[in-house]
């Protein structure tokens, strides 16, 4: 692919010495990331399946470039995640019971934001960008080293906010990374009927900002390119732009069936990127894990998600006077038990 | 009061160099404040509410944004994330609209979010309705488009000490808070106002004027109307109560209780359109909780259900005395 960072897509030499280059740790804890991902999305299909959580955006796919995106940073770095991005929380140490209740329907869903410095899942896409700016820009102004990425997928980029984020952040000297995950599509909608643009790293260029693009569907790669727009960004170099440039594996979500406007055929031919599958192909031809120790790491990861599942049935249910008492600071008085309904009097003709 | 001020003690400000002042104030006591907005800066804002703060204060605590109202409301959050409080200026009424989403779908919803844990320390700062003869968007009352959105506090001051007093009580408040500034009284007089505006309950009505027979219920420019009607009702042998509400989210719903209680009528005034307007909810609260404390049903006054007139028109569609005192004949004589 035209200007795509890749390694494991590299000729099979370069791969390994890149790869050696990495080493096994950092090899070994993206892979581990990746796994935990995994088995968080296949966990909760089943459970969507099941009748257990309700709809779910699926991120299968999508592990490399999320993972790449934890790793690549410091844990003093804020995420902006949407609701394709909410189990990176859990690379955070979050629990993935947390993530699961939120498909749950559940209160208990919303996780620390403070502790993880992972902000709250925005829904409208390229909404969640002015934050991420406003997150790194403070801490420009509060002489601060953490840097901030925001995600987004390819439709977003068509969105106002990508465009105010992009231009506010640039003129700003913000540290922000924009992690544009560009799977090819938005729901139905083709990146052809999203922008005339051919590589969405492109835009940053509009903005004055750099553009980098990487293969999605390389763990390593990503996060060898988001370290470099991490250190740019802490280094008072500004936003970036970075276009993970993939192809969206699974459904839009559960409620989706791709079958009615994409090609299977299509499918099939993008099946095999599937990015565990190819980091662990890559890692035992360089030598630097042996499958067995790489399906323990996958088999400990689905067995905290199991015992995760498990305890979603015994999370209590929470009262709407419990609820209406997160709203505000101080509680208002029409959110007070006496008030949530309708007045007493009005109740007692029942 | 019995002994001459010295001039420098209090000084007499209008309502927008109160604002200034209370600014002024907020970048003084705390360092994590800043302001946002478009030519709040050298410019010191179209209004000059900013006037002298970014020579005082520096241009990354007094910071002129790019244009895109989305965007810095939106990079209002994230500060607030990084631990500072930003109080944004918001040019004209209209140019809310922009920022709607960021307001209604974050910013509302983010304590919410956080199982009620954090919340935002944000103030969105917005001058806003008509009677300036100003172009179209430039006049709008969006009072009610905020005061339905769950986690936000709309809060209205109607005078110089007001605005000092609940802008610098709006930003210690803890949540985010849109402070709508009525910019036709902007330069209505000046009043004197206290060094240092010390806070003031943010959810309290007050009552600028007393009355038995009547109260009118009103905020921002309209007190000052309602004020000039209760004179006239005065001389007509009616007393009548001025109420200012002042938090338009959440209502004070005893004073509200209380008028209906002990005035028997309640009047509502405001600028921005009658349907689904405050005037609708005030009527509403009375009939769910004091219908038979009533002498009368509760009227409005109010802006019309259109876009707000171009100007040449626009007094025609703003509350006047005269309509107020037409409307508390009705209900006088019900």
């Amino acid at each position: 692919m035209d200007g795509v960072e890749t390694i494991l897509g590299a000729d099979p030499e370069a791969m390994v010495s890149q790869l050696l280059e990495l080493g096994r740790d950092l090899c070994l804890r993206l892979f581990e990331g990746m796994a935990g991902l995994r088995a968080f999305d296949d966990r909760a299909v089943i459970l969507q399946r099941q009748g257990r959580i309700g709809t779910y955006p699926t991120f299968y796919g999508e592990e490399a470039v999320q993972t790449a995106s934890v790793v690549a940073l410091e844990e003093r770095d804020w995420l902006f995640p949407t609701y394709r991005q909410t189990a990176v929380v859990t690379l955070r140490g979050c629990p993935p019971l947390v993530p699961l209740l939120m498909w749950r329907g559940h209160p208990g869903g919303w996780h620390d934001v403070m502790r993880y410095r992972v902000a709250p899942v925005c829904v409208p896409v390229a909404t969640n960008l002015p934050h991420a700016v406003g997150a790194a820009w403070g801490a420009r102004l509060r002489s601060a080293d953490w840097v901030a990425l925001g995600y987004a997928g390819d439709g977003a980029t068509s969105a106002g906010d990508f465009h105010e984020a992009c231009n506010l952040a640039a003129v700003t000297g913000s540290p922000v990374i924009f992690l544009v995950n560009n799977n090819q599509w938005a729901i139905s909608t083709p990146l052809r009927r999203q922008t005339r643009v051919q590589r969405l790293a492109e835009k940053a260029a509009a903005y004055g900002m750099p553009g980098l693009r990487v293969d999605a569907f390389d763990v390593f790669a990503c996060h060898r390119v988001l370290r470099r727009a991490a250190e740019l960004a802490r280094s008072g170099g500004g936003p970036t732009l970075v276009e993970a440039v993939g192809y969206r594996l699974g459904p839009h979500g559960t409620a989706d069936e791709p079958a009615l406007y994409r090609s299977p055929a299509a499918d099939r031919l993008w099946a095999p990127m599937e990015p565990l599958g190819r980091a662990q192909l890559g890692l035992v031809s360089a030598g630097l894990a042996d499958a067995g120790e790489l399906a323990e790491i996958r088999g400990r990861a689905s067995a905290r998600l199991l015992a995760a599942a498990e305890e979603l049935e015994r999370s209590p249910r929470v009262t709407l006077e419990e609820i209406a008492d997160t709203v505000h600071l101080s509680t208002p008085w029409d959110l007070s038990p006496d008030h949530l309904r309708e007045p007493s009097w009005a109740a007692a003709g029942e | 009061m019995s002994e001459v001020t010295a001039p420098q003690a209090t000084q007499e400000l209008n309502l927008v160099e109160a604002v200034d002042r209370a600014l002024g104030q907020i970048l003084e006591d705390d360092p994590q404040a800043l302001l946002l907005g478009e030519d709040i800066g050298a410019n010191g804002g179209v209004f000059r509410a900013t006037a002298g703060l970014e020579a005082r204060f520096g241009p990354d605590r007094v910071f002129d944004t790019p244009l895109g109202e989305a965007g810095f409301v939106g990079a209002a959050l994230g500060l607030c994330l990084a631990g500072l409080h930003p109080v944004v200026e918001i040019q004209f009424d209209a140019f809310s609209y922009p920022a709607f989403e960021q307001l209604v779908s974050h910013v509302g919803r983010f304590r919410w979010r956080t199982g009620g844990h954090y919340g935002l320390r944000l103030v969105v700062r917005v001058p806003y309705g008509g009677g300036t003869r100003a172009p179209e968007l430039h006049s709008d009352s969006p009072e009610t488009l905020f005061g339905h959105v769950p986690g936000l506090r709309v809060v209205v001051p109607s005078d110089p000490v007001s605005a000092g007093r609940l802008l610098v009580s709006a930003q210690g408040c803890g949540d985010p808070v849109v402070f709508l500034e009525p910019k036709r009284i902007y330069r209505r007089g000046r009043s004197p106002v206290p060094e240092r505006f010390g806070p003031t309950e943010l959810d309290r009505a007050a009552v600028v004027r007393d009355g038995d027979d009547l109260t009118l219920v009103a905020y921002g420019a309209m007190v000052e109307l309602a004020l000039a009607a209760a004179t006239r009702l005065e001389a007509a042998g009616c007393s009548a109560r001025v109420l200012d509400l002042r938090s338009l989210y959440p209502l004070d719903r005893e004073s509200l209780l209380a008028a209906a209680e002990e005035t028997g009528r309640v009047l509502v005034v405001h600028e921005a359109p009658r349907h689904c307007g405050l005037g609708a909810e005030v009527a509403a609260l009375l009939q769910e909780e004091v219908a038979d404390r009533l002498l009368a049903p509760t009227l409005r006054v109010t802006g019309m259900n259109m876009p707000f007139p171009l100007f040449q028109n626009e007094d025609d569609a703003l509350p006047s005395v005269e309509r107020v005192l037409a409307a508390a004949q009705v209900m006088l004589d019900y």
